[in-house]
């Protein structure tokens, strides 16, 4: 299990109720139901909410939203599945829920047009703008190869818990986009990251000391080419799945599986898993999968 | 009508017309739909006239409207509808404040020749060479400019400045906007006119409108022959000469008494200031007087209407050229033709008809509009065009097309505008980041929305950018992605005419919906 979640759930055992059981796996795929309905099974299986969220905590959910695209074309994270991990959150006791991405095509467009938007605040949450370079501070990352600095969303660092909220794509660069890829939604200079080795970029931002404490994988609808913003519905695979996964290296490996893809293709896998920030061998975690 | 009253309305119905132009400037947020901004264009006389002569359809008539609007009750025009007319008198009601004596107008003499002479001088070139002196004299233009190049800026100063506060306290309706300027040199135009009307304004009421204003000289031709106007009870009137003092075009010559009709813009502060109840607003019969002069200012009459008539067919049979390359250019992305907004049909189509009024690059939600400078040759200067290292064309958007008062911009529905190529991309493998350090990039291809830019095989596992070219619509985001630096590696280059791209085919993936998680 990765250090980082031990850490995480380390204080507050004692505010667990008994009947929650211990967070005994490293992924938890869950296949064949509607988003919020896997998310539901998934997260009781790693302990609920509860386990990531405390009472009076400040939470940001990142899910991917890059894209002008409506949820059908699966270029953003389904709606659905956004609105129930802010309903759990919230039920956790959040005192307050943000949702925001730094899209790739006008913010506005794009958190409208992907419904998560809507869906987010009829949950509760508070949907933050992202595209302006004033939302964002400067942070350094020891360690990183190619990437020590880089300027985040200020609400990721005045933030108690972030949730990664990805959606698996394919990629036309880096050949597959969850987890690690997320996090270019968080910072501002993508440009950097794209011409200063963008695969070890990737890797070095997870250096970055605020992980997610979770990672719920939306595999419903999967873009399997033409990704990551595809041009019409037959880029699209229904695999109704969903994924969630403390360590973000794995949640990748295994996103790999679903694409077909060779996991050392994908070279920021590869890259982060030498740098010690997850494991990408699934044989070796303990993963349980669930059927609907 | 009791006197006080037609003033009351002019200034009612006049505030209401400001106040919704300046909001449909403002708008940062687009809430305005397009169809209320094009209702309020309709009746914008040089716009009307644009769109008249590109459609050819009794629908963009408005200026027939404002022709027969004229030829009832005058320069109402002016008064009731044209934006800079309407902020000229709020200016002067500011000159009276700092100054008495800037609102005490009295009789002055019109300036005949010089505003005849660049009536004429607006129309022949119209005619002969292109839009210049439209696009520089427009009032409405003129207005529109002032909003966009000066008040805009300072609103969405004001916004970042308001939601910096409200996030402060979690509120996040109001976000921060990135302040893009424009080139300097696009500011010149606008700041020059707006000293000279904010000065003669202040000053010197309607003086602008009377001297130097081609719609305004031309309206006040129209109203020589009006039915409506401004008349005299010559018996009551005593020979004050408050009406005089008032009449901010200084057209009253209250010894006589007499109204000079062509300068009148119909704002009935006379009226309202002449305590003899003298001066009314009704149906009076022309005088004649000397014949000579009235069939040379009818010739004139005449002869501008059928200028104004031939001006589609004359700025039709024009041969423009897309501007020439620069062969000596410094930039090694070989732009050969700038990029014309989509619904221009092309270049030397959308200069023609292109007012630079700015409407569109006001509402361009993503910013890519950008006013020229000499990308079009002199001929465009401040007209819009396309920027893509300031931002690219929203692949779901059709705003510009959908509010331009001129028609240079023809409305795309979203399927056609999504298929309309205005530009090519053309690769420069030397500058990509992938060729020249062996790293992964794709930041193009990421970007494309019809994939004519995407990813192929090239050394051990990486791939690099290839563009198939019919199926790039030269929407810019690709440019606009590209991270090399000083150079893109990926650039569109201009349609001089735009065609109809192809449409990016698709077949379903091999892959299947899984029963199985494969780990």
């Amino acid at each position: 299990m990765a250090a980082g979640v031990a850490l995480n759930m380390g204080g507050f055992e004692k505010l667990w109720s008994p009947a929650a059981p211990a967070n005994k796996y490293d992924l938890v795929a869950v296949m064949g139901g509607n988003p919020d309905a896997m998310f539901d099974l998934g997260i009781q299986e790693l302990g609920g909410m509860g386990a990531f969220v405390q009472k009076g905590q400040k939470v940001l959910i990142k899910p991917n939203i890059g894209w002008d695209v409506i949820p059908e074309l699966g270029a953003t994270t389904n709606p659905l599945l956004v609105k129930r991990i802010i309903e759990h959150c919230m039920k956790a006791g959040a005192k307050e829920v943000y949702v925001f991405d730094h899209t790739c095509d006008n913010w506005v467009n794009c958190y409208r047009n992907s419904g998560i938007e809507k869906a987010a605040k009829s949950a509760g949450a508070k949907v933050v703008p992202a595209g302006s370079e004033s939302y964002y501070q400067d942070i350094t990352i020891p360690g990183g190869v190619n990437l020590q600095k880089a300027k985040v969303h200020q609400l990721l660092l005045e933030t108690d818990v972030f949730i990664n909220v990805p959606i698996l794509k394919d990629h036309e660069s880096t050949r597959m986009t969850c987890c690690l890829k997320n996090s270019m939604g968080l910072v501002w200079d993508r440009g950097y990251w794209h011409s200063n080795n963008l695969n070890q970029c990737i890797a070095d931002y997870a250096l970055y000391e605020k992980k997610p404490a979770l990672n719920v994988i939306d595999c419903y609808n999967v873009m399997v080419k033409h990704g990551p913003q595809g041009i019409s519905k037959e880029d699209i695979v229904l695999m109704k799945s969903l994924m969630l996964t403390t360590d973000w290296v794995a949640g990748d490996a295994a996103a790999a599986k679903m694409l077909g893809i060779a996991v050392e293709k994908i070279e920021y896998i590869p890259i982060a898993h030498k740098m010690g920030l997850g494991n990408m061998n699934l044989e070796s975690l303990n993963i349980k999968k669930i059927k609907m | 009508m009791s006197s006080s009253l037609l003033r009351r309305i002019r200034i009612i119905f006049s505030t209401l017309v400001f106040i919704f132009f300046v909001l449909v400037f403002i708008d940062f947020k687009s809430i305005i739909p397009s169809n209320y901004t094009n209702a309020l264009m309709f009746l914008q006389f040089i716009p009307s006239v644009m769109k008249f002569f590109d459609l050819k359809t009794l629908a963009a008539g408005g200026f027939l409207v404002i022709v027969l609007l004229t030829l009832i009750s005058g320069r109402t025009y002016c008064s009731f509808l044209c934006p800079l007319g309407i902020g000229m008198d709020l200016n002067s009601r500011i000159g009276g404040r700092i100054k008495k004596k800037f609102r005490r107008y009295g009789y002055k003499k019109p300036f005949t020749i010089l505003r005849y002479t660049l009536l004429a001088v607006t129309l022949i070139v119209t005619m002969i060479w292109g839009i210049y002196m439209i696009t520089l004299l427009d009032p409405y233009s003129i207005f529109a400019r002032f909003m966009t190049y000066f008040l805009k800026p300072v609103v969405i100063v004001i916004n970042n400045y308001a939601a910096g506060i409200l996030g402060k306290f979690d509120i996040f309706t109001l976000s921060n906007i990135p302040v893009k300027g424009f080139p300097l040199i696009v500011y010149s135009i606008p700041a020059a006119f707006f000293l000279l009307i904010g000065a003669l304004s202040l000053t010197k009421g309607r003086l602008y409108c009377n001297m130097i204003c081609p719609v305004g000289t031309f309206l006040g031709l129209i109203s020589k022959i009006s039915l409506f106007r401004i008349k005299f009870n010559e018996t009551a009137c005593t020979r004050c000469g408050r009406c005089a003092v008032r009449c901010k075009s200084s057209c009253i010559d209250f010894l006589k008494p007499d109204v000079d009709i062509t300068r009148c813009v119909s704002c009935f502060n006379c009226i309202h200031t002449c305590q003899d109840k003298a001066i009314s607003y009704g149906i009076v019969k022309i005088k004649r007087k000397d014949h000579k002069t009235d069939e040379s200012k009818r010739r004139i009459i005449a002869g501008s209407v059928l200028l104004l008539l031939g001006l589609s067919r004359v700025a039709s049979g024009q041969d423009k050229t897309a501007p020439k390359p620069k062969k000596e250019s410094t930039v090694k992305e070989n732009k050969t033709c700038p990029v014309c907004p989509p619904g221009g049909g092309g270049i030397a189509d959308f200069n023609e008809d292109c007012i630079a009024c700015s409407l569109c690059i006001n509402a361009c939600p993503n910013g890519v509009l950008q006013p020229a400078y000499m990308q079009y040759g002199i001929a465009g200067i401040m007209q819009p065009v396309m920027d893509y290292h300031k931002s690219f064309c929203m692949f779901n958007c059709t705003k510009c097309t959908e509010i331009c008062p001129t028609n240079a911009l023809h409305p795309l529905v979203l399927e056609a505008k999504k298929l309309t190529q205005i530009g090519k991309s053309k690769f420069i493998k030397d500058n990509c980041i992938v060729k020249t350090e062996k790293t992964a990039c794709g930041a193009c291809a990421e970007a494309c929305p019809t994939k004519a830019c995407h990813m192929i095989a090239y050394e051990g596992n990486l791939v690099i950018p290839e563009v198939t070219e019919d199926i790039c619509i030269g929407c810019g985001h690709c440019e606009f992605a590209c991270p090399a630096s000083p150079y893109k590696a990926i650039f569109v280059d201009g349609n001089s005419v735009h065609v109809a791209a192809k449409k990016p085919e698709n077949v379903k993936s091999d892959i299947k919906t899984p029963v199985e998680f494969p780990f």
